[in-house]
């Protein structure tokens, strides 16, 4: 647990003012001389091949500079990697057409607007094939997930327990395709310099973007440079590299001009990844006083045909309640479409759904309080493998949760707490989310004015992770906020893993505090040996930096200017990596070269990390038209360490915003028939507005846990958006007496 | 980007001679919200834009007298959901705009443009799909099978499902209003609002029954003991800057619990702004009740025809419009001057 003052405290973005003033530069923003723009020209079809293009109109458009597609460039790159599930549908690579607004041709202009213009102009020749859009679509294929990145749990006999259990639920339950949309687009500038490549394109992994590009135009790394200061919202589609920057790079070498892409919104939603369908089977049994005795989950998940993508998320349901049988299974369904990718929670928010739901199916069924049947069946070791938690503070959440929320005041029969001509429910559900931590590197740099520049190549998706570098930095070193620059997103910088998995906190800080500690220990071993000073002869290990001086047990110190003095003629610089708990001894390399190496909270051999908490959610429902308001939400977490409460509530706060979305108003809708996505713009791609966000609550439960890693931090970004799904369904359920077991729960599922 | 050519109308008679010389695809440019964001999908392709902003100097004015509501085409939205005599004598009208997109729109958007928005039908607006009836005639409906959660279902054909997506218009459609126009050989005539907008039959393309190059110059919704009791109720997915799923436009002339006369627009339903005399005649001299609201609202959506997603609607509607007629029942308010 650190001890330091900064740590816990609130503190305002550091970048904040940069970002409200416009200073802030996205990578779009980037400043390169005389662009060529680029369009992308997206498939109409779903599925089948380019018989051929007539480019002639385009050709004609003032401005035309070069016209991009298989037929011209198909060779001169590799499909990119994608981060998780191995292939993905091809671009220009070939004359295949794998699923609806597949990029198949990119124009290059003078102009944004004569690229555009060039690009409505090609007119392709399709073969068109009939394409399968989804689950129950002819020609989809279904498969088991074999055990790979994610694998299954059977634990007892299941099935036997299930069919001997007094009490049962057996639902199936299910999610819609949904996409991120994130405000800035999916933008991507390239320009050439001397046989070396630069790209500035928003990234939640730096170094894997130039990773897989170099294998991509088959270059050496350290000839790309990657740059991505500032990221206009990410939450999972700018993890993975996607096919377009390959192309657009490939355009600026054609060009020797430098090309700047910025995409469409509808073609966001195809060019990119995308929260896929789910389906899920849950089976319940439990003795009448609550205990679980059986738990079976199936899940179905939509990928792509080439991919094998899948988010498993039975690795989390498996283990959140005691229980002494349990089974679980994940099938793929290849369908025509775009491989899927990481979005906010990627297997919590849809496989939580359900079995949050059942739990409080089962609730009803036994005439339990719903928070009760949780606490009969919490658990402080995993009943999946048998590992202790490192620390569990479930029911402290729904304790603390219940008080604010007033939840002893519900009538537990649904339907009964009515206000006028609105029905009104309350319900609950648990959120948990893995502690995951990755390896980084940082540098950290004090100047002889008692200042200090951290570098590390970590990524602000909008988290406030700058400002967690800074606080980490200042408390180690006892210095202002102020005093801390800090650099970042950029492959000349020193490596840190991708930013997801809500693992970016925890990995970074680390990275820092040991390079703060260096920074402390040089200046700590000249103090104790310069004779003239006040330290001579101390243990060096007693000394500590705070308030801008370097301070002895006795009450001895130094300005921190001072002590520099002592260590170094100039600068003094130190350069850390930290390897977490629970990753090969090679990981920091592998970083390096751009491959994902991430500690799991469920891989750890010596104990199982999450973070979790208990979300609580009032709705209203009008008795005659059914629409669905939630005039109020509070969630509680326990995620260890808190670095900075006031963005930790941010991202919290985002999350059960997301979570009300994410349960009625979000869906990609896709026509049957064409595999095509309709809906593909946010006029129509609803999201909440201020006014469906009204009170939304945000305990932080203090939680202290130092084996999780030294600093005790969890990650907060994804743990709250998980359990909203099923608090608003069973407060739905609650209101009316209706289960839906589909999302997003609408109107015409509760006339 | 497609060409065309952009010119700016000082008066009514120099924007007529404008359109007139730039041909049948020349439009006019009001708010532009509608029309601007249709050309950048491309599915309006105008070769001239006939900007009639300076109209508003003649066609921007807001009256309320002993013959009715008189409101200019060039009125903002935002102008008539706020004006106070609006707000106390035609409160149906007001709410119509309030409840409607976004107050940014509202501040730029007109009631000439607001009434003649097209409709939300994704596959209408998006012309990389081939079959819509609508955007380009005979090629088919790729709605009537696909996704249509939104789209009508009363007025529909066999040619097209599209709803109309706004809410003003049914309001205005409900009160009887009358619309004046201005014909390009410079006569005005004035046609009940009802009879703007066609059912889409086997033209749905043809939306409406304006003459080419014709200007709308304004709205006059008739004075009447109904229209203080009104309302305008909009049921929808989320709680702002959505369009209708469902809507309902009423007002009730009610004497010692009798309805004297009702008036009833529907929204979000129709292919058309909808009118149901087919509910006023039910409500018509008889005291409102939930019985007769529920019989009012099975008569409007007697003829109602769903296709797959959108078989919700015409329940929702029914409910839509019971809720709104025995709130206006119980609305309380001072008697019309
Ligand atoms: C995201 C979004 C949400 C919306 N939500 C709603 C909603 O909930 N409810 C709702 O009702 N509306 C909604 N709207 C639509 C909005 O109200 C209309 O776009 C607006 O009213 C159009 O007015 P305008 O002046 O901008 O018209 P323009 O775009 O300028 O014109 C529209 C059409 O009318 C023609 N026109 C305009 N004025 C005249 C005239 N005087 N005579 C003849 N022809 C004319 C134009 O040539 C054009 O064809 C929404 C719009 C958006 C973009
Ligand atoms: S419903 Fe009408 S607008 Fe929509 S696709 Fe069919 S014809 Fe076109």
């Amino acid at each position: 647990m650190p001890d330091g003052k900064l740590f816990g405290q609130p503190a305002i973005r550091i970048d904040g003012r940069a970002k409200v003033t416009g200073r802030a530069r996205y990578p779009s923003d980037e400043v390169v001389a005389n662009p060529a723009w680029a369009f992308l020209v997206t498939s109409a079809i779903a599925r089948g091949r380019i018989r051929g293009f007539d480019l002639q109109e385009a050709r004609a458009v003032p401005g035309l500079l070069d016209i991009l597609t298989h037929d011209n460039v198909g060779g001169e790159a590799e499909k990119p990697q994608p981060m998780s599930g191995g292939s993905t549908t091809p671009t220009l690579e070939s004359d295949q057409i794998c699923h609806d607004g597949q990029i198949i041709g990119i124009v290059v202009a003078e102009s944004f607007e004569a690229a555009r213009e060039a690009a409505h102009k090609v007119r392709v020749d399709y073969e068109v094939q009939q394409a399968s859009a989804s689950f129950d679509s002819p020609g989809a294929e279904e498969e088991v997930r074999e055990a790979g990145e994610h694998k299954d749990y059977q634990v007892g006999d299941a099935e036997a327990a299930f069919a001997a259990a007094e009490v049962t639920i057996d639902a199936r339950y299910g999610t819609p395709t949904q996409h991120h949309n994130a405000i800035e687009l999916f933008t991507t500038t390239c320009e050439w310099r001397d046989g070396k490549l630069t790209v500035y394109e928003p990234s939640q992994f730096v170094y894997g973007l130039r990773g897989s590009l170099a294998k991509q135009l088959r270059m050496e790394p350290g000839d790309i440079h990657v740059v991505s200061r500032f990221v206009g919202g990410a939450f999972g589609s700018k993890g993975g590299i996607t096919a377009r920057t390959a192309w657009i790079a490939i355009a600026a070498r054609r060009l020797n001009r430098p090309v700047k892409l910025v995409p469409t919104r509808d073609q966001g939603f195809t060019i990119a990844t995308y929260r896929a369908e789910t389906r899920h089977h849950i089976q319940l049994g439990a003795t009448p006083d609550g205990k679980l005795t059986s738990f079976r989950h199936e899940g179905w998940e939509v990928t792509s045909r080439p991919s094998q993508y899948n988010v498993s998320g039975t690795e989390t349901t498996a283990r959140i309640y005691a229980c002494p049988n349990i089974l679980t299974k994940v099938n793929l369904v290849h369908a025509d479409r775009n491989t899927p990718g990481f979005m906010r929670a990627p297997p919590d928010t849809p496989y939580m759904f359900p079995l949050e739901s059942a739990m409080d199916e089962l609730a009803a069924a036994l005439n339990m309080d719903p928070i009760e049947l949780r606490r009969i069946n919490d658990t402080q070791t995993d009943p999946a493998t048998g590992k202790p938690y490192s620390s569990r503070c479930l029911m402290r959440c729904y304790d603390e949760g219940a008080a604010r929320f007033g939840w002893q005041r519900r009538d537990a029969r649904p339907g009964t707490m009515r206000d006028g001509e609105w029905l009104v429910g309350w319900g609950c559900a648990t959120a948990a989310y893995p502690a995951n931590i990755g390896p980084a590197a940082a540098r950290v740099t004090l100047s002889p004015e008692g200042r200090a520049r951290v570098q590390i190549a970590a990524h602000d998706i909008g988290t406030g992770a700058y400002t967690v570098v800074a606080i980490t930095a200042a408390d180690r070193l006892g210095l202002e906020l102020g005093q801390v620059v800090v650099e970042m997103g950029d492959t000349d910088l020193p490596a840190a893993g991708l930013a997801a998995g809500s693992s970016h906190t925890a990995g970074i800080s680390h990275a820092v505090a040991k390079a703060c500690e260096g920074i402390r220990a040089r200046l700590a071993e000249a103090a104790v040996l310069s004779n003239d000073g006040p330290m001579a002869g101390l243990d060096p290990a007693s000394l500590v930096l705070s308030a801008g001086m370097l301070r002895g047990p006795a009450g001895q110190s130094e300005e921190i200017q001072k002590a520099l003095g002592r260590a170094a003629s100039g600068v003094l610089e130190v350069y850390a990596e930290n390897l977490p708990k629970g990753v090969p001894p090679d990981a920091m390399g592998k970083i390096y070269q751009g491959q994902m190496a991430m500690s799991r909270g469920h891989g750890r051999e010596d104990a199982i990390t999450y973070a979790f908490g208990a979300q609580f959610v009032e709705v209203r429902v009008h008795a005659r038209t059914r629409e669905v308001r939630v005039p109020r939400a509070v969630g509680a977490f326990a995620s260890g360490t808190i670095v900075n409460p006031l963005t930790a509530h941010s991202q919290y706060m985002g999350g059960m915003i997301w979570g009300i979305g994410a349960a009625l108003h979000e869906a990609t809708e896709i026509d049957p028939r064409e595999a095509r996505y309709v809906n593909d713009n946010i006029a129509e791609y609803l999201i909440p507005v201020n006014s469906d966000v009204r009170s939304i609550e945000v305990i932080m439960v203090p939680e202290e846990d130092s084996q999780v890693n030294p600093l005790g931090i969890k990650g907060i970004g994804e743990v709250g958006i998980v359990g909203m799904n099923a608090a608003i369904a069973n407060a739905v359920w609650h209101a009316t007496g209706r289960r839906v077991r589909e999302l997003p729960i609408r109107m015409e599922h509760l006339l | 980007m497609r060409p065309f050519a952009y010119e700016q109308a000082g008066d009514s008679s120099a924007a007529l001679r404008m359109t007139a010389n730039r041909g049948a695809s020349a439009q006019y440019l009001a708010g532009g919200t509608n029309l601007l964001d249709l050309m950048k999908i491309g599915v309006a392709k105008p070769v001239a834009l006939v900007d009639i902003g300076p109209l508003r100097a003649d066609h921007a004015s807001i009256s309320v007298d002993a013959d009715g509501l008189h409101l200019g085409a060039l009125v903002r939205m935002a102008e008539a959901a706020e004006h106070p005599d609006v707000l106390r004598d035609y409160p149906v009208i007001a709410q119509s705009l309030q409840l409607a997109a976004s107050q940014q729109l509202r501040n730029m958007a007109t009631l000439g443009g607001n009434v003649l928005q097209r409709t939300r039908c994704n596959y209408f607006r998006d012309p990389s799909w081939h079959a819509c009836n609508k955007r380009d005639p005979g090629t088919g409906c790729a709605a009537m099978d696909g996704v249509n959660r939104r789209l009508a279902v009363l007025g529909t054909s066999a040619h097209c499902i599209a709803h109309y997506p706004g809410d003003f218009a049914n309001a205005l459609a409900a009160l009887g209003a009358e619309v004046t126009l201005l014909s390009p050989e410079g006569t005005t005539r004035r046609i009940l609002f009802e009879e703007l907008h066609r059912l889409p039959g086997d033209t749905p393309h043809q939306e409406t029954n304006l003459h080419p190059g014709e200007l709308i110059l304004g709205f006059h919704v008739p004075a009447g003991p109904w229209t203080r009791r009104s309302l305008y109720l909009k049921i929808r997915d989320r709680e702002s800057y959505d369009f209708a799923q469902a809507s309902a436009a009423v007002a009730l002339a009610v004497v010692d619990g009798t309805i004297q006369q009702a008036r009833i627009g529907l929204g979000g339903v129709a292919t058309k702004p909808w009118r149901s005399h087919a509910a006023e005649a039910v409500l018509q001299g008889q005291r409102l009740d939930e019985a007769l609201a529920h019989a009012a609202a099975e008569a409007a959506f007697r003829d109602a025809v769903t296709h797959g997603e959108n078989a919700f609607k015409p329940e929702l509607g029914r409910r839509t419009l019971m809720r709104a007629l025995l709130q206006a029942a119980t609305m309380e308010i001072q008697p019309n001057a």
